[in-house]
Formats: C-alpha cells, sequence, structure tokens
C-alpha cells in the first residue's frame, strides 16, 4: 500500500455559530496575514511527509474556508520545486467545471516537466458546492467530464501536428501543448467516483479511482462495481487501481492519537452549505434530491460524528501505531482491497507541531508495516479508449 | 398523449389537448404542478387547447441533444408545422413566454396572437444586478416566496408523496438545463423582438416576484404595437393563482371572449 498525505489547507480561525461556510461566506472574515502564515505552514508540512517517504496530495476547492486552494496546479508547482522524492497528486482538476481542458493539459505537463515526472493527474466531477462557485451548470457533468477528459488525453499524446477539437460541450484550434508530458505516454490518471457506474467506466480506461470518507459499506459497492467490471472485461485487476481517503492520526497513545483526529474532523462538522448550494438540481438523481431535501440523507445526516463512531466506520483511523495499523487493515480487508490510503493528516485546529508528530508517528511506525498490505502494483498501460 | 414529431425521433412530448375551434398553444412555464392548470380549461371554451410538456417535464422525455430555450423554440415551431395549425394564439408563461418570444421573432407565419405572461427572456438592468433573482442561489422556500402570491397554493416537497415529489425537482433539472448561463436571458433576444408582427399582449402578475415591472414593460415596449397588463393578485404563476382573470384576457386579447 502507499500512502499519500494531504492537508485540506483549512482557515479555521472564523467567528463561532457560522451555519454556511461554502459558497457565500463573506472573505472579509479571511485575514491576509493569517492566511499567509498557514499557507507557508501547510507547505512545510508537505515538504515534512516528502522526507518522512510519504506520497504528496492536494485538492481544491472555492470559496470557502474549508480549503484555501482554489487552484491545485499552482499548490502542485510550489510542491514540485520545494520537495524531491515524492510522488505528486492532483486530486483533482474539476474538469467538469474547467472552461478550458486544454489549459489544464498545459498546467499538468508543465508541473510533470518541473518534478521530472513524478505528477499524478486526477480529474473529478467536484463536489457540489463547487457548481455554483464554478459558475457550471449543474446538469450533464459526467458527459462534460469524460470529453475534457478525452481533449487533455488527446492533447498531451499528439506530438506531429496541431489538431482541432469540435465536441459537443467544448472547441478548440490548433491545439498543440508545449511542453508535453515528462512521463510517457502521460502522467498516471486518477478519477474520483463512488456510483458503480461511474466506476465501471473508469475500470474500462485502468484509470486508479479513489473514494473519500465513505466508511465501509459505499466504499466497498464502489470498489466491487470496479473490480467487477475489470473482471467482465478479462483485464487484470490490481489493488493498486483503488485508492481511500481517511482522516489519519498517530499518537504515542490511543488516547494522543484519538485527540489529533478529533482536531482534524473539523473538516466534516463544518463542512455546512446552505440546500440550494449543497445539492443543486440535476447534480444527482432526484430521487436521492428528494432525500436530502426532505432532511433523511446528506453528508452529515445520521453520522455520529464522535470520533469513536468515525473510526468504527472506517472514516478515521486514529490511536498509537498498533493501533492504527490494526484500524487500517480491519478496513482493507473489509473493503476488499485497495493499494492507496489517502491521508487526510491535518485540518481544522490541529497546529504545526502536532500534525508533524502526526506524519512523523505514521511515516515510522505505521507506514512500513502497511507496506506489506496488498497485492504487488502492478503498472500496465491505462488506455484512453 | 405522448407525440413523436417526425424527424425527431428521440423527442417525445408530453402533449394535452382540450376543446375546439380556434387553436391556442400554451406554454408552460417553471412552475408545472402535476395537475393541469385550470387555465387550459377556462380557455377551452374558446378554442381548441394544446399544451405541451417542455423536454424534462410532465411526461415528456429530455434527449441529449436538447438543452437550450433555442432548441425548444425550433421544437414547437416544428410542432405548429406537424399538426398544421395556422392562426395560433401562442400564449407562454415564464420560461414558457420566452420559448414562445423566441418563436415569433423566428418566424410569425402561422401566429394571429402572442401572449407572454411573466415572459423571461431578456436583460435590461447593469450588468451587475440580476433581472430574475438567482432560483438556483436562493432557499427553496425563499424561492417559493417569489413565484407563488397565494403561498397555500404552494406545492410543498415535504408533504407531497415521493413520485409527485421527485417529478418537481425533475422539472428543476430540466429548468437548470435551460435557464443556467445566460441566466434567464439571451442576451440577442431584445434586438429581435421588433421582428414580432402579430398582435402582442404582455402580462404580468401584480405580485410576481421574478419578473419585475421594469423588465416585462420593456419587453412590451420592444414589441412592435404591444400592450401591457397587469394581473391583479397573481404572482409569477398567474395560472395557477388567477386563472379566470388570465383567461378572460387572453380570449378577450384574441376576439374569442
Amino acid at each position: 500500500m502507499r500512502v499519500w498525505y494531504f492537508s485540506e489547507n483549512a482557515y479555521p480561525y472564523l467567528p463561532n455559530g457560522l451555519d454556511n461556510l461554502r459558497v457565500t461566506l463573506p472573505n472579509r472574515l479571511y485575514d491576509p496575514k493569517i492566511g499567509a502564515a498557514l499557507y507557508s505552514r501547510y507547505f512545510d508540512e508537505w515538504q515534512l511527509a516528502d522526507e518522512e517517504g510519504l506520497d504528496l496530495m492536494c485538492n481544491e476547492h472555492h470559496q470557502t474556508a474549508i480549503n484555501l486552494n482554489p487552484a491545485a496546479p499552482l499548490v502542485m508547482a510550489v510542491l514540485a520545486r520545494i520537495t524531491k522524492r515524492a510522488r505528486l497528486l492532483v486530486l483533482g482538476n474539476p474538469i467538469a467545471n474547467r472552461r478550458d481542458p486544454v489549459r489544464v493539459a498545459e498546467e499538468m505537463a508543465m508541473i510533470d516537466n518541473y518534478s521530472r515526472g513524478r505528477l499524478e493527474v486526477g480529474f473529478v466531477r467536484g463536489v457540489p458546492y463547487e457548481i455554483s462557485a464554478a459558475n457550471a451548470n449543474p446538469m450533464r457533468t459526467m458527459d462534460r467530464l469524460w470529453e475534457a477528459h478525452d481533449l487533455i488525453v488527446k492533447a498531451w499524446t499528439t506530438h506531429d501536428a496541431p489538431f482541432n477539437w469540435e465536441g459537443r460541450y467544448f472547441q478548440h484550434r490548433q491545439v498543440n501543448v508545449w511542453p508535453r508530458p515528462y512521463q510517457e505516454p502521460h502522467p498516471p490518471v486518477w478519477i474520483t467516483s463512488i456510483t458503480p457506474s461511474s466506476m465501471a467506466r473508469i475500470a474500462e480506461h485502468g484509470y486508479t479511482t479513489a473514494t473519500f470518507l465513505t466508511g465501509v459499506g459505499p466504499t466497498k459497492t464502489g470498489f466491487d462495481a470496479y473490480r467487477q467490471r475489470r473482471h467482465e472485461l478479462d483485464l487484470p485487476m490490481a489493488e493498486d487501481r483503488l485508492a481511500y481517503s481517511g482522516i489519519v492520526y498517530v499518537g504515542d497513545t490511543d488516547q494522543e492519537g484519538f485527540d489529533g483526529a478529533r482536531k482534524i474532523m473539523w473538516v466534516i462538522t463544518h463542512n455546512l452549505a446552505a440546500l440550494q448550494f449543497k445539492i443543486p438540481p440535476g447534480y444527482a438523481p432526484a430521487r436521492a434530491r428528494l432525500q436530502v431535501m426532505r432532511g433523511k440523507a446528506g453528508l452529515l445526516h445520521g453520522l455520529d460524528t464522535s470520533i469513536e463512531a468515525l473510526v468504527d466506520q472506517g472514516i478515521a483511523f486514529a490511536g498509537n501505531p498498533d493501533t492504527v495499523y490494526r484500524q487500517i487493515e480491519r478496513h482493507y480487508r473489509a473493503v476488499g482491497g485497495y493499494g492507496h490510503l489517502l491521508m487526510l493528516g491535518q485540518s481544522g485546529f490541529l497546529e504545526h507541531d502536532e500534525t508533524e508528530k502526526g506524519i512523523r508517528r505514521f511515516a515510522r511506525d505505521v507506514y512500513p508495516r502497511l507496506k506489506g498490505l496488498g497485492t504487488e502494483p502492478v503498472r500496465e498501460a491505462q488506455t484512453a479508449r | 398523449m405522448q407525440v413523436s414529431l417526425p424527424g425527431l425521433d428521440d423527442v417525445a412530448l408530453d402533449l394535452s389537448e382540450s376543446g375546439t375551434g380556434p387553436p391556442i398553444v400554451v406554454l408552460h412555464g417553471i412552475e408545472k404542478l402535476g395537475t393541469e392548470p385550470p387555465l387550459h380549461a377556462l380557455l377551452a371554451r374558446g378554442g381548441r387547447v394544446i399544451a405541451p410538456a417542455h423536454p424534462g417535464f410532465g411526461g415528456s422525455l429530455l434527449p441529449a441533444w436538447i438543452d437550450s430555450i433555442d432548441d425548444l423554440s425550433y421544437l414547437y415551431l416544428d410542432l405548429l408545422d406537424w399538426l398544421d395549425l395556422n392562426d395560433v394564439i401562442l400564449v407562454g408563461s415564464s420560461m414558457g413566454g420566452w420559448i414562445a418570444a423566441e418563436m415569433a421573432v423566428k418566424c410569425c407565419r402561422r401566429l394571429s396572437h402572442l401572449v407572454l405572461v411573466s415572459p423571461f427572456g431578456i436583460k435590461v438592468g447593469d450588468r451587475e444586478t440580476r433581472d430574475v433573482p438567482d432560483i438556483f442561489a436562493l432557499s427553496p422556500d425563499e424561492v417559493s416566496r417569489l413565484i407563488w402570491h397565494d403561498r397555500a397554493r404552494a406545492p410543498d416537497i415535504a408533504s407531497l408523496p415521493d413520485d409527485a415529489a421527485e417529478q418537481l425537482l425533475r422539472h428543476q433539472e430540466a429548468a437548470a438545463l435551460f435557464l443556467w448561463e445566460p441566466y434567464m436571458h439571451n442576451p440577442k433576444l431584445q434586438r429581435r423582438l421588433h421582428r414580432i408582427s402579430v398582435p402582442t399582449l404582455v402580462l404580468r402578475g401584480e405580485f410576481d416576484g421574478l419578473v419585475s415591472e421594469a423588465n416585462a414593460r420593456a419587453y412590451c415596449a420592444g414589441i412592435p404595437g404591444a400592450s401591457y397588463a397587469m394581473l391583479a393578485g397573481a404572482g409569477h404563476v398567474p395560472e395557477y393563482e388567477r386563472p379566470a382573470d388570465l383567461a378572460a384576457h387572453i380570449l378577450g386579447f384574441a376576439g374569442l371572449g
């Protein structure tokens, strides 16, 4: 198993009692001096994770204090220069919402060159609160994602002459990206998903898929759909095509581990959005949207957000090194195995020294044992069908 | 009744029809309830009412190639051809008013009268002021308040049976597809309104929270010879809130009253 460290790069210094941290939160609540110090600190923590042998991930969110990275490529461009060893995963580029896929292809190719081939490129549909912030039509997002993907892969892999693109959603003339990617034929591709239908399509390409904070049941359903589709197509399956993201904090004691994870949990308990941004029309099927509107489903619905409950559900892994290893192993077996753990190791009010300690403890006392978990990665070719 | 149009095999329109006489084609707005609006029966006293559900609404399918008000305007021009309707009284409200206006600027050949009820479609305010409040950035309750003057008649997602509630949510999906951007308007439409060559009546509900009086009056001013009237006691949905008044205005304007 490979482990990728990331921070949500939160800005937690907010007034008490806010009921909405997405889309409409006034940015007068952001103090640039505090924010600049946070950016600097978060880069230091990524650097430490690199030095400790972890791979690195960053994500992208807009118009929110939950996450200060509205442009993941900028974060990764910096990390490409200040790290030496780690592979670098952008998870991801919200290409259903970005207007110019060719620009995305260029940005990723630049970072792949900066890092001399350490980049892995994720494509995501984006969480629903991104729809308004991106001014993207909430309907037909998956259609746009796949067409943008097709254009980006073609831009990366076309080397002899410009081509034109006149698609359903995107048009572009004289596509001819400079630089081309460092890796051949292009950086490994990841696409996040949870629904079985999306999983199947990702599996057909052999891309790595990832789910976030989905515990056991939904994760297994999604991973099973991926494995099933590979099996149906008589294609090889390797665990390195499946990734799971959970909160991770390792302390000297179980108590210290739980205390740290409880602070990271801020990202879940403060992920508050108004209903119209939480579930815009078309983002999810009408039946699912109805359940959210009626208060019978949704991000926090029915979720016991005590850290003990999150650990029980496989959403958080916390405790001393032995405890955390056992929790991850249990989750790994419960969902049928996966090859990547995306370690949400910092958020909320988890301070710098606490973050550093959690990274070191994990990297030194848990990660070596996790490396033995699971099947050997098989980097068979991904196919852009 | 579900009908397919020749050459448009993936289009299946849910069409309701009642009455006899001069054709009155009614294009509904963003708020379409599960039951037939009382307006249709009232209009059927004066003519043959033909009311399609827009693709994605009611029982009409939403083919992958349809995604704009422009598409819907051509679809309904095709429908008029296919049904071979002449001297049509074309009535559109809300997004249906926008569709009707887009049809009329393209071709008035089959029309005798045009009635636009609280129509979307044009923008008269500055670039930092939305003409229509953003229904995709407001809570369901706030949107309901802007649409309905008589809140007691407004649908309540919380208490509707699942199937009926899901149907209304599918309508919101189709509305998002058609109305998202440019939001509730076609930047070109206002400069094309002069092409409308049939008698036109612009109506607006007195308490319409979506289409302002300034916007509705600008619509009217752009159409040669058009007249304007206010519907007392109605919000954005006079077809549900003041159907008798609305029917009287339409039939009177068309000389069928």
